[in-house]
């Protein structure tokens, strides 16, 4: 098994989001994690879709995916050639002794601090999935309160665009009113 | 409608009625009921539709389903919301599976009551987003005509589907324009249907290359109107045929390169034909458990050439060594003329000890069966003579289980859209509705639903459907008073314990007084001596639906049979009896 990430081009319309999930429960695959939001064109919406599996089963799920209506294009990033983050946010055991060594982690990992009471400390983070867990190793042992966590996003490396060419719109001709009409 | 692009102000529900105008529709199976109310009042006045009142949205279903098989076109149906709407599921489930065009119109409550448990609220579009091959909530009366166009678009298009559309009876009942639109906005639907050039040519190299090569047809071919391109291949190459249940008469049985079906009850030398074969060249068909029984030793030798329309189906069941993605006509009539170019250059495949080989097997173990000793009826028998007497222009619908698999054998198709039945979902209930269906968009043809005594049991209903609005269908029940496929079963594996399988269908219900009852001639017949002429009165009287009630022998089987879960290699074509193939055949 080995982690894939897709990235979902797919019309903003209700119910998208119900499709998506149920075909993936349904084809029995696991999703990772999964973040979903807005793009430059304000009819499409972003999936992206962290599924663990084999890749003859990646390549079916993709077919299936593709086979929704209202799925416009599918690209699997390839980490190295894709930028991904997600978003931490952490809430960690922080007292008169221990706030300066938390406060020296959040620098570290160029972290921010969002919130403060008198006995913790609210975190934010981003970061690829590596970074997030080293943070977490290191400030686990003051004691972690409460945490959050988005799904990851990515995005390819370079200039180019998987929006701009899919799209123009697709005029599809439909046939005259039926005869007799 | 004189006006296609009506400005005046209309309802909702006119709008709908206007657009299923537009969108070619005459037929529609269906039942009112609250929240699709406002659309039955136009509907009343639509000169273009003709609206048949059924007796459970399940027949409106099928019946939507027979009509879209035996013709080509878009199959409709229509419910209310909640119950009329879930009691459509099965039909869709089952379109989905066989790949039938269909279109669902459901009423949905109010907008502002969706979501609230309303009386006769279901999430339809929810309940049936695994099952179709897109579906709408229509909220917005503007959007209707733009829906119902873009939903007939897509079931026939591509690998064809049902498609269903709700609609909120607030939209059917809000003052809306019609237009009927000039273009689709359906950016992320583009079926390819034209096969690649490169792929048409690597296939071709392997077919030349090949010795032992099979045609495996499925019902791709029958969607895809290319039975005649089938035969111009088959013919031209000399390869041997095998057609899936959902192909049968895409390739004429009487064809000495016909094989027979394969799988499961398949025929030996068909089923002998994919396994020992070298080259499979599969033609809209889906590597399908029941055809090819335990995956990992599925034709162990062979390559595959895959052509179906839908991507998503090739490399699914079993590795395509030449994947193609495109429409069965397409892809024959491309990959018949790269053979014809070979062949006039000198290049042809050598097939001639295969062909051989196989007709030996063919002729060595044909499909058969024991007339009982008892001098009782063969249900075989029954469906052999109903193929001999009604011909092969007749249109025949089947229920599921044993009837379903003798049909299949033994009345013989010669021509496609003439074997409509419930392939992938197996729902019993499938054959009355569905004749009705095919009678309806086919009314010159004779229709026979052979059914089961149990399938029978589950739809009969839509009997009264057609004494009523003169959709003379023929019925031959053949009443083994068990579910027999579940019973042969459990005489096979459950030691003979035949629990709950014993329907006592020849003594409750009375099937002949049951179709009189409901306005059709209802016939008996229990001696092999009398079944020529039961079937040709029942083929004499069209003016009313004929129920035949075949009594036939109850411990009938359904042979040859590879055992779920086996392997092929293990097909028995009578019980306890494998056939022998010498080592030097393989």
């Amino acid at each position: 098994m080995s982690k894939h990430t897709l990235s979902v081009l797919v019309e903003n319309k209700p119910g998208v989001l119900a499709r998506i999930a149920g075909l993936f429960s349904r084809r029995g695959f696991n999703i990772d994690s999964l973040a979903v939001g807005p793009t430059e064109h304000p009819e499409v919406s972003r999936m992206t879709i962290v599924v663990n599996v084999e890749d003859s089963p990646l390549e079916q799920v993709t077919k299936q995916l593709n086979k929704l209506v209202e799925v416009i294009k599918i690209v699997e990033l390839d980490g190295s050639a894709s930028v991904n983050r997600e978003l931490m946010l952490v809430k960690v055991r922080a007292d008169g002794d221990t706030r300066g060594r938390v406060l020296d982690a959040v620098a570290i990992f160029k972290a921010k601090v969002v919130d403060v009471a008198p006995d913790a400390v609210t975190i934010q983070i981003t970061g690829n999935a590596d970074k997030l867990a080293d943070f977490l190793a290191v400030v686990e042992p003051f004691g972690i309160r409460e945490l959050v966590q988005s799904g990851m996003v990515a995005i390819g490396r370079g200039s180019r665009s998987i929006t701009e060419r899919t799209l123009r719109p697709v005029p599809v001709p439909v046939p005259p009113p039926a005869a007799g009409q | 409608m004189s006006d296609s692009q009506s400005h005046g102000q209309i309802t909702g529900a006119q709008s709908l009625i206007k657009s299923l105008e537009a969108a070619g529709v005459t037929d529609i199976f269906g039942i009112p009921g609250g929240a699709i109310l406002p659309a039955y009042d136009p509907l009343m006045d639509s000169t273009a539709i003709r609206h048949i009142l059924v007796r459970h949205e399940q027949g409106a279903g099928h019946a939507a389903q027979g009509y879209a098989a035996a013709t080509g076109r878009v199959g409709v149906c229509m419910a209310t919301s909640g119950p009329g709407a879930t009691n459509l599921v099965t039909p869709i489930a089952d379109a989905h599976m066989d790949s039938v065009p269909m279109v669902a119109v459901t009423g949905q409550v109010g907008a502002k009551m969706i979501g609230t448990d309303a009386f006769q609220e279901a999430d339809i579009r929810g309940i049936t987003m695994p099952i179709t091959k897109h579906n709408f909530l229509v909220t917005d009366p503007a959007a209707i005509p733009q829906t119902i166009a873009e939903a007939f678009h897509i079931a026939s298009t591509g690998r064809p589907g049902p498609v269903l559309v709700d609609v909120a009876k607030s939209a059917l009942e809000a003052q809306t324009d019609f237009r009927w639109p000039t273009e689709l906005s359906l950016p992320g639907y583009r079926p390819v249907t034209h096969p690649h050039a490169k792929q048409i040519r690597e296939a071709a190299k392997l077919i030349l290359a090949a010795r032992k090569p099979v045609l495996y047809v499925g019902g791709g071919v029958i969607r895809s109107v290319a039975a005649k391109e089938l035969r111009e291949l088959a013919e031209f190459t000399g390869m041997p045929v095998v057609t899936t249940l959902m192909a049968r008469g895409a390739f004429p049985d009487s064809h000495p390169q016909h094989l027979g079906m394969p799988g499961m009850h398949g025929t030996v030398a068909a089923v002998a034909g994919l396994q020992k074969s070298d080259l499979i060249i599969s033609l809209g068909a889906r590597f399908d458990d029941r055809v090819t029984g335990k995956l990992d030793s599925f034709a162990p030798n062979a390559q595959v050439i895959h052509a179906d329309i839908d991507p998503a189906e090739i490399g699914k069941n079993r590795h395509a060594d030449v994947p193609i993605v495109g429409d069965c006509r397409a892809v024959i009539s491309d990959l018949l003329e790269v053979l014809r170019a070979e062949a006039a250059a000198g290049h042809t495949g050598d097939y001639e000890g295969w062909v051989a080989f196989l007709a030996g097997v063919k002729s060595r173990y044909p499909v058969g069966y024991d007339t009982p000793a008892d001098g009782s009826l063969a249900p075989q028998y029954v469906l052999e003579r109903l193929g001999r007497i009604a011909g092969p222009d007749t249109i025949y619908t089947a229920g599921v289980g044993q009837h379903q698999m003798w049909a299949a054998h033994f009345i013989g198709y010669e021509n496609p859209n003439t074997w409509l039945n419930s392939g992938g979902l197996g729902t019993m209930g499938y054959s009355v509705p569905a004749a009705m269906g095919a009678k309806v968009g086919r009314p010159d043809a004779t229709v026979w639903a052979v059914d089961g005594d149990g399938c029978f049991q589950m739809t009969n209903q839509e009997l009264a459907t057609c004494a009523i609005n003169d959709i003379p269908i023929k019925v031959a029940v053949i009443n083994n008073e068990s579910l027999g496929m579940v019973r042969q079963w459990q005489t096979l594996f459950y030691n003979g314990r035949y629990s709950n399988t014993d329907l006592h269908s020849k003594r409750i219900p009375d099937f002949v007084k049951l179709a009189e009852a409901y306005g059709c001639v209802g016939l008996a017949c229990e001696k092999p001596e009398d079944v020529d002429a039961t079937i040709e009165k029942a083929m004499e009287i069209n003016d009313v639906p004929v129920v035949v009630d075949f009594r036939v022998h109850r411990d009938a089987m359904v042979w040859p049979m590879v055992a779920s879960g086996t392997s092929n290699d293990d097909i028995k074509y009578a019980r306890d009896l494998a056939p022998e193939f010498d080592k030097d055949d393989l």
